[in-house]
């Protein structure tokens, strides 16, 4: 029988337990989360795991989350299971103060420049990364656009605003 | 007293002194600049399509002297700035203009090279306007410009080759002001 969300929900929670929560089905796509200090642990876990082979990365990327404290950016794994074609999303969270992240490219080579791209929007400190640095924007570039307190830069446009990014505005 | 006869193209001065071969030799070559101007293949957008598009049969700027679309900027004339310009790509145009041999000349088409654009205007990443990093001839408004729009460039930049530099030849000659 193919591997069911089901099936991975119970095997993660029998080999971590307590830490590995918030365990949702949006569209039918299992999504968790763990600690951040956890994460090699859990790719690791998921890429060796007999039954669960998540051996391919399909993306990886972060969110913003001004309002939540202590928990303001979140590191986004997409993985998926080439074999019984499942895929699933796993979230670690850090504080904005100290964005360091353990990095996957240890794990999976595609990391490296996603991980960089997420360095060069967000900032996140991946840590061990052997070349850490701007990907897409200039080198000269002295914040990371993509964190919602950089507003856009025109703030005289009324077509555009900040509102509708998330960041502010006028419009409530 | 100028006179303008129909199987030369230039106009021939009654001025004593070699101030008649000059003048003659200037429109000469403004005439032959205009009409084999080689573009450099340059496109960083959506334009680029429409740019493609007038390369190719249904438009076909070869029509006008354009037909030798070249890739390295050595060997090119005008460059046709057919999209975004990036701030990363910024210095990489500077340099291909740079690079590229007098008489040089340079159109913005669409509304990115012209100002930054309608979409990417508001980022951090977008140049806005083409003429913050090269000096502009023609700008094409649209988004993208329809091919006759390019095509309506191309012949502005030749009327503007052949009428000389200053805007008050331009104005003297354009087809535009009979």
């Amino acid at each position: 029988m193919s591997l069911t969300n089901d099936r991975i929900k119970q095997r993660l929670i029998e080999k971590f337990g307590e830490p590995v929560s918030g365990f949702e089905e949006l569209y039918g796509l299992l999504s968790f989360e763990a600690p951040k200090e956890m994460n090699l642990k859990i790719l690791q876990f998921l890429f060796d795991d007999d039954e669960l082979k998540f051996r391919f990365l399909t993306d990886l990327c972060a969110v913003n989350y001004p309002d939540d404290k202590g928990r303001e950016l979140a590191v986004v794994y997409h993985l998926h299971n080439l074999v019984d074609n499942i895929r699933l999303r796993f979230k670690v969270f850090t504080n904005v103060q100290e964005p360091d992240v353990f990095t996957a490219s240890k794990l999976f080579s595609s990391a490296n420049w996603m991980e960089r791209e997420t360095y060069d929007f967000f900032g996140v400190n991946f840590i061990g990364h052997p070349n850490l640095k701007r990907i897409l924007n200039v080198d000269e570039m002295d914040y990371f656009p993509l964190r919602k307190e950089y507003p856009l830069e025109d703030q005289t446009r009324i077509d555009k605003d900040d509102a509708m990014f998330g960041r502010g505005g006028t419009i409530v | 007293m100028d006179v303008t006869t129909n199987n030369f193209p230039g106009k021939i001065h009654e001025t004593p002194g070699g101030g008649v071969v000059l003048s003659k030799l200037d429109d000469v070559i403004n005439w032959a600049r205009s009409n084999s101007l080689w573009p450099l293949t340059f496109a960083t957008s959506c334009c680029g399509i429409e740019m493609m598009s007038v390369a190719s049969a249904k438009y076909d700027f070869s029509r006008f002297g354009f037909e030798v679309a070249r890739a390295t900027p050595r060997q090119a004339d005008v460059i046709i700035i057919a999209g975004t310009i990036v701030n990363k790509m910024a210095p990489v145009l500077r340099r291909l203009y740079d690079q590229m041999a007098d008489p040089k000349y340079v159109i913005a088409m669409g509304a990115c090279a012209i100002s930054g654009g309608p979409f990417f205007y508001n980022t951090y990443s977008v140049v806005k306007g083409a003429d913050h990093v090269v000096p502009v001839d023609v700008y094409i408004p649209g988004c993208p410009p329809r091919p006759e729009a390019l095509l309506h460039a191309l012949i502005t930049l030749q009327e503007k080759i052949k009428s000389g530099l200053t805007r008050e030849q331009i104005k003297e000659t354009s087809y535009l002001n009979p």
